[in-house]
């Protein structure tokens, strides 16, 4: 396994030093001098040429490039033009909080699309399984940040039952903490349980036509132990690999969430830095962001080897 | 007729018929067509609608719940939210559509290139692609759209260019699946170039399941649009937009929830139109359910 890992971990190398490319090529986009817009208001000739010198930027850009690289290999991710701290803190103090509600999301994800999924194949083609698929759809079309908006009128404005907005450390207030991010969590979640619904699904309905559930069957049975020793084991192969992967999708969906319910996790900071201007940050989130979504395929893919005793065996 | 027009393997006509057919009997896909020429005939028909101007503010009529004069109500700035609606969905239409457009004239090029060529050319662009999967849609939509600065066209082009790895990848494995047919080999042995073999014999083979992603990306790049405008990064005020109406709305919500309601009522219908429609056309196209 270890072996299968490092050969993994290699393959994302060139992966990883082409979303360099573009992470570094989108500050190139910007149009005008960015010397200009970093300096501001100051536009001392001395002061520019001096973050022209800092920045590498009289070098050509292949050069440009590498020592751009060389700082994010050591960790030097630049610094925040709004708050002056490295990009790596920033990051680092944020995403604890986008993590909780990510894990939160993928929590409801769970417990709506997984039991729902299972229905739906063991009653395929009867009214309850048009129920899910329209249940599904929903979910995969509705725009979460309506969503949100809605669930704020109607649970927060109207019945005043949870915050609208703002969050706490589930370490200093655990109730407080789970009040602000249940709305949020399920917001987030809800697209993810849609998706979650439609594989649960079609993997219960391809694992119920296999051969060893007839013999189960034919062994005399009851459904019931068929559809949990038997077809959810099996089915829950590509479930749990899809759950890595949509970990990092709940990433990206969560700049929306958190603007809404002003949560101060890493989706909303990306918003602050667009509108702050404070590019280094928004590099610093793709590159990050990339990163997370390779780590998470990794570990899907060790996952799937890890619960598929076949492939286990030919490692 | 040559002899590589022979080797075809299914008449397109016939199959353009069965699929219509198969279409037709679908009632969740045509509900989901008219769904979407409903929006797309608003979309068009907007500015011979007889509605008010969508940008003209009136301070007697400010945050007004519906009625009779304003169907849907009134915005923060007394403008009608029906006219806003409307014309917003030009903005949403069109970015979905031409958002998809850009993926497709670039992803569908560099995919059939990869496909078809195989070695190097296909190794750089497969790695280049598996790169940009990487990134989060939105995330990257966000970072090219703040890179390029907020404006529905550059809205577009950070959807159109985010969505671009999805059709080279799909077009890629589409090739892959029909270069080694029999019709592809006849038409390399009767010396046609590669163009004309990946113009005339591959592409017409392969664009079943690439209508199909494109409609399902319609609906997600209305879904970015609207995040993105949602954001302050896509239509700019005063033009509407759905996501840039549900971003005024979000901050009146007590006193004018009809501001919010509907556009994004709008959306989520448009979308479900979409998904509907893109199912529709996967069940109708796919030659396995013959």
């Amino acid at each position: 396994m270890p072996v299968y890992i490092g050969k993994r971990l290699l393959v994302a190398i060139p992966t990883l030093l082409i979303i360099s490319i573009f992470v570094f090529s989108l500050q190139k986009l910007l149009p005008g001098d960015p010397i200009l817009a970093m300096a501001g208001e100051e536009r001392d000739p001395a002061t520019l040429e001096f973050l022209r010198a800092k920045y590498h930027l009289n070098d050509p850009i292949i050069l440009q490039y590498f020592s751009w690289l060389g700082g994010i290999l050591t960790g030097d991710f630049g610094i925040s033009l709004r708050t002056n701290q490295p990009v790596l803190e920033l990051i680092g103090q944020k995403l604890p909080v986008t993590i909780q509600l990510a894990t939160m999301a993928m929590f409801f994800a769970m417990v709506i699309g997984i039991p729902i999924g299972i229905l739906a194949a063991v009653k395929k083609n009867t009214w309850i399984d048009y129920v899910a698929n329209i249940v599904a759809l929903t979910g995969l079309s509705i725009p979460n940040f309506w969503l949100g908006i809605m669930l704020i009128l109607l649970v927060s404005v109207k019945l005043g039952w949870l915050p609208a907005s703002g969050y706490e450390s589930i370490f200093v207030d655990p109730v407080r903490s789970l009040q602000t991010m249940v709305m949020p969590a399920f917001v987030l979640g809800n697209a993810l349980a849609a998706t979650l619904m439609r594989h649960t699904r079609s993997a219960m309905v391809g694992v119920m036509s296999a051969d060893y559930i007839r013999t189960a069957r034919a062994k005399g049975l009851s459904p019931r132990e068929i559809i949990l020793s038997h077809s959810f084991r099996n089915a829950l192969l590509p479930v749990v690999t899809l759950l890595a992967l949509l970990f990092g999708e709940l990433l990206a969906g969560a700049v929306l969430t958190e603007q809404i319910f002003t949560i101060p996790g890493f989706g909303k900071m990306t918003v602050d830095a667009v509108f702050n201007r404070d590019y280094a940050v928004v590099q610093g989130i793709v590159l990050c962001t990339a990163v997370g979504f390779i780590l998470m395929n990794l570990i899907a893919d060790v996952a799937y080897v890890l619960l598929n005793p076949r492939l286990r065996a030919t490692i | 007729m040559t002899a590589v027009d022979q080797t075809l393997p299914i008449p397109a006509k016939r199959e353009q018929s069965r699929a219509w057919r198969k279409m037709k009997r679908n009632r969740s896909a045509l509900v989901g067509l008219c769904i979407v020429a409903f929006f797309a005939l608003l979309a068009i028909a907007a500015p011979l609608l007889p509605i008010p101007d969508p940008i003209a503010t009136s301070w007697s009529a400010i945050r007004k719940a519906p009625s009779a004069a304003h169907w849907l109500g009134t915005d923060d700035l007394g403008r009608d939210i029906l006219a806003r609606m409307i014309w917003g969905a030009r903005a949403s239409l069109m970015a979905g559509v031409f958002s998809v457009v850009i993926a497709l004239v670039i992803g569908v090029p560099f995919g059939l290139v990869a496909g078809y060529f195989g070695g190097w050319v296909d190794m750089v662009i497969s790695r280049v692609t598996e790169a940009l999967l990487a990134m989060p849609f939105l995330i990257m939509a966000i970072a090219l759209a703040a890179f390029l600065g907020p404006s529905l066209t550059n809205a577009m082009i950070a959807i159109g260019v985010s969505a671009t790895p999805l059709f080279i990848r799909l077009t890629r494995g589409q090739v892959l699946a029909v270069k080694t047919e029999d019709y592809v080999e006849g038409a390399r042995a009767v010396g046609l170039n590669h163009f004309e073999i990946m113009l005339r014999y591959i592409l017409p083979n392969i664009v079943a399941p690439i209508i199909v992603q494109a409609t399902l990306t319609v609906a997600t790049a209305i879904i970015a649009e609207a995040s993105l405008s949602f954001l302050g990064l896509g239509q700019q005020p005063p033009s509407p937009s759905w996501g840039s109406m549900l971003n005024v709305a979000k901050n009146f919500l007590s006193q004018a929830p009809w501001m919010a309601m509907w556009p994004g009522a709008a959306i989520f219908l448009v979308v479900i139109g979409f998904n509907l429609l893109g199912d529709g056309l996967r069940d109708a196209l796919d030659p396995r359910e013959a």
